[in-house]
């Protein structure tokens, strides 16, 4: 038989049962939507955030004071000593270290004439610009640390335009949690990491920020590294350095290359799952073609018979039936997709700042579930209509 | 061109078995035309079915065209079917969703035959059987007598040698009954071997050759037109 015969015949079949037909469709559809926008949605969530992460560099491992690891003697016993400008300063003549910058972060008002805004603030070295690449639009940024700094801050580029307007910045004074400073340098717009705004942040001076938000250590140190090294030996020398220093591993080490592996790991498992999950829908669309098809065998029993005394063998028959089942699934997957259009329209323009990526590929590997799922589904009854005895099946009426 | 050898064929009804066709013998010339009579499950489709290589038998030899049918597999025997048979039965069984010349068609479409070449075939057939102002109807839109003429368009597009009717008048006024059995005798004028089925004695009557079965078994022929089918007669009585 023809190809197009196959299709022209199959059609006719799905188009006298209108109704049926869309119903069985629809119930594809929604599957389909479910399981790609459920994964279109994961892998654009994945993609941002490990994004978002990548930009600070991959070369980087972050020190933390206090052991997270949990059980072993050794965090029940030290007390856990605060990590000190002389320890991010120790770990300078390490091997391979290209930058360190210890870091603390706070907040408070910062003041500027008779405006004020509230915005996290951040203590920093000279180095943190270049280490956490970040752009400076004007000016400098801070300066190489050495003893007692100069009050000096570098505003993100936010909060200089919600306290300057278009008017320049560069040398004008500010209040930082009610001190003096003087501005040397605006910072390139770096838009949104995760919700949080990096536009909004006042750079000071490391000692100045520990003073400031009365506190006895830093937050983080973070080393930078040069290429030719791997980050665990980086890491491993950092540990010894410090173990040296502290007396005991009262501090916990990250590298950005296990945090991206280790985030992208749980994010996939996320998008596996929300997938999953809209599979059962699929699953549901599954069942319905293949009470469709069989109440189509039944029903069409006589037709069987009477195509098989006009010469059709049991292949065709089977041909038929499946095609049926494929070109419903078809029908439903090319559906759905234009339903989870529709669905990732209303919100993109509801949530704007929803990653999504679209890629052709995952919207052919849906349709291609979709045929599969067609024939999963269509193979038993179509099977069941080729293996019918052609003279009972001309009986049934 | 027929011919069956002890042919038996046994359904189970229940935990009763029925011979349906009981130790058969049967020869048939080309171009012949018989009438098959009996009361109600005498076996008159059975050995119709058989014929027609819808059914298969327990025991006993088919050969069609001198090749034995037996041998041959699921798919064989259904490209025989589309050669060499064509069917009219008495419930028409046309497709309700295909037009009148789409139902002529189907044998050419299940043949793979293409659309060029199945034109002026289903356009010929349509104008000898005079259903050109019907070709687009679809069956509901015809006539008992009109539904049949287009199940005898299909049976004889693929111009086969054999036409197997099971009671094709059964469901049909006495006058388009007539008009079908006119139309078959025409085709059997032409040399189609004809084999009908039928309750109807007058219709029955018209046969050259006319059996008679009853319990499975044919316990009258009246006569094959052709000698080897005496022999056949005579094993039975
Ligand atoms: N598919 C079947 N299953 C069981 N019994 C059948 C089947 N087909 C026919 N029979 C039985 O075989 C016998 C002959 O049937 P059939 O050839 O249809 O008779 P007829 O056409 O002469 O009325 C009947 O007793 C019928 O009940
Ligand atoms: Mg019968």
């Amino acid at each position: 038989m023809r190809t197009a015969d196959v299709l022209r015949l199959v059609t006719r079949a799905l188009l006298t049962a209108r109704l049926r037909s869309f119903l069985t469709i629809l119930g594809i559809a929604v599957g389909i939507a479910a399981v790609s926008l459920l994964t279109t949605l994961g892998a654009g969530l994945q993609l941002y955030v490990l994004d978002n992460f990548s930009q600070f560099g991959s070369r980087i491992v972050a020190v933390n004071p206090g052991k997270t690891q949990t059980g072993g003697i050794g965090g029940l016993l030290s007390s856990t000593r605060p990590l000190s400008l002389d320890d991010a300063d120790s770990l300078r003549s390490l091997p391979f270290v290209e930058r360190v910058v210890p870091v603390v972060q706070g907040s408070g008002a910062i003041e500027f004439g008779r405006r004020v805004r509230h915005t996290d603030i951040i203590g920093g070295n000279g180095e943190m610009a270049a280490a956490w690449r970040f752009g400076i639009a004007q000016g400098h940024f801070l300066p190489v640390i050495s003893g007692n700094s100069q009050p000096l801050a570098v505003l993100g580029s936010r909060v200089k335009r919600e306290l300057f307007g278009d008017a320049g910045a560069l040398g004008r004074f500010i209040r930082v949690g009610g001190e003096r400073y003087r501005v040397v340098g605006v910072m390139a717009s770096k838009g949104q990491m995760l919700g949080f705004d990096l536009d909004d942040i006042v750079y000071i001076p490391i000692d100045r920020a520990l003073s400031l938000f009365n506190r006895p250590g830093l937050m983080e140190i973070d080393i930078t590294y040069r290429a030719g090294s791997s980050a665990q030996q980086v890491a491993e020398r950092i540990r010894q350095r410090l173990i040296q220093r502290h007396g005991v591993e009262d501090f916990s080490l990250t590298t950005q290359d296990e945090m991206l592996s280790s985030l992208n790991r749980i994010l996939s498992l996320l998008t596996v799952a929300v997938g999953a999950l809209g599979g059962i829908s699929l699953l549901v669309g599954a069942i319905g073609i293949v009470t469709i098809m069989v109440t189509t065998v039944q029903e069409r029993t006589a037709e069987i018979g009477l195509l098989r005394a006009l010469g059709a063998t049991r292949r065709q028959i089977l041909l038929l039936f499946l095609s049926e089942a494929l070109l419903l699934a078809l029908a439903g997957g090319l559906f759905g997709l234009l339903l989870m259009a529709l669905l990732l329209g209303v919100l993109a323009l509801a949530i704007p700042a929803l990653p999504i990526s679209l890629s052709p590929f995952y919207l052919l590997l849906a349709l291609l579930l979709a045929a599969v799922v067609g024939l999963l589904a269509g193979v038993s009854p179509a099977w069941r209509a080729a293996g019918l005895n052609p003279v009972d099946a001309l009986q049934q009426e | 061109m027929i011919r069956l050898v002890d042919l038996s064929k046994t359904y189970q009804l229940g935990d009763q078995p029925v011979k349906a066709l009981d130790q058969v013998d049967l020869a048939i010339e080309a171009g012949e035309y018989l009438s098959v009579m009996g009361p109600s499950g005498s076996g008159k489709s059975t050995l119709l079915n058989m014929i027609g290589l819808l059914d298969t038998p327990d025991s006993g030899r088919y050969f069609l065209a001198g090749r034995e049918m037996n041998a041959l597999n699921e798919e064989a025997r259904a490209a025989e079917r589309n050669r060499r048979i064509g069917f009219v039965f008495q419930a028409y069984h046309l497709l309700e969703r295909l037009s009148a010349r789409e139902n002529i068609e189907l044998p050419l479409v299940l043949a793979g035959m293409a659309p060029a070449e199945r034109r002026p075939m289903v356009d010929q057939i349509i104008k000898r059987l005079d259903l050109d102002s019907r070709a687009s109807h679809l069956p509901r839109q015809l006539s008992g007598g009109q539904r049949q003429r287009v199940a005898i368009a299909r049976a004889v597009i693929r111009k086969p040698a054999l036409l197997l009717a099971d009671e094709p008048t059964g469901n049909l006024d006495s006058h388009s009954g007539a008009e079908v059995i006119a139309l078959l005798e025409e085709l059997n004028n032409q040399g189609i071997t004809l084999l009908v089925v039928t309750h109807d004695p007058a219709i029955g009557q018209r046969a050259a050759r006319r059996l008679r079965m009853e319990d499975g078994r044919i316990i009258d022929d009246s006569g094959a037109t052709q000698p080897p089918s005496a022999d056949s007669r005579h094993a039975h009585r």
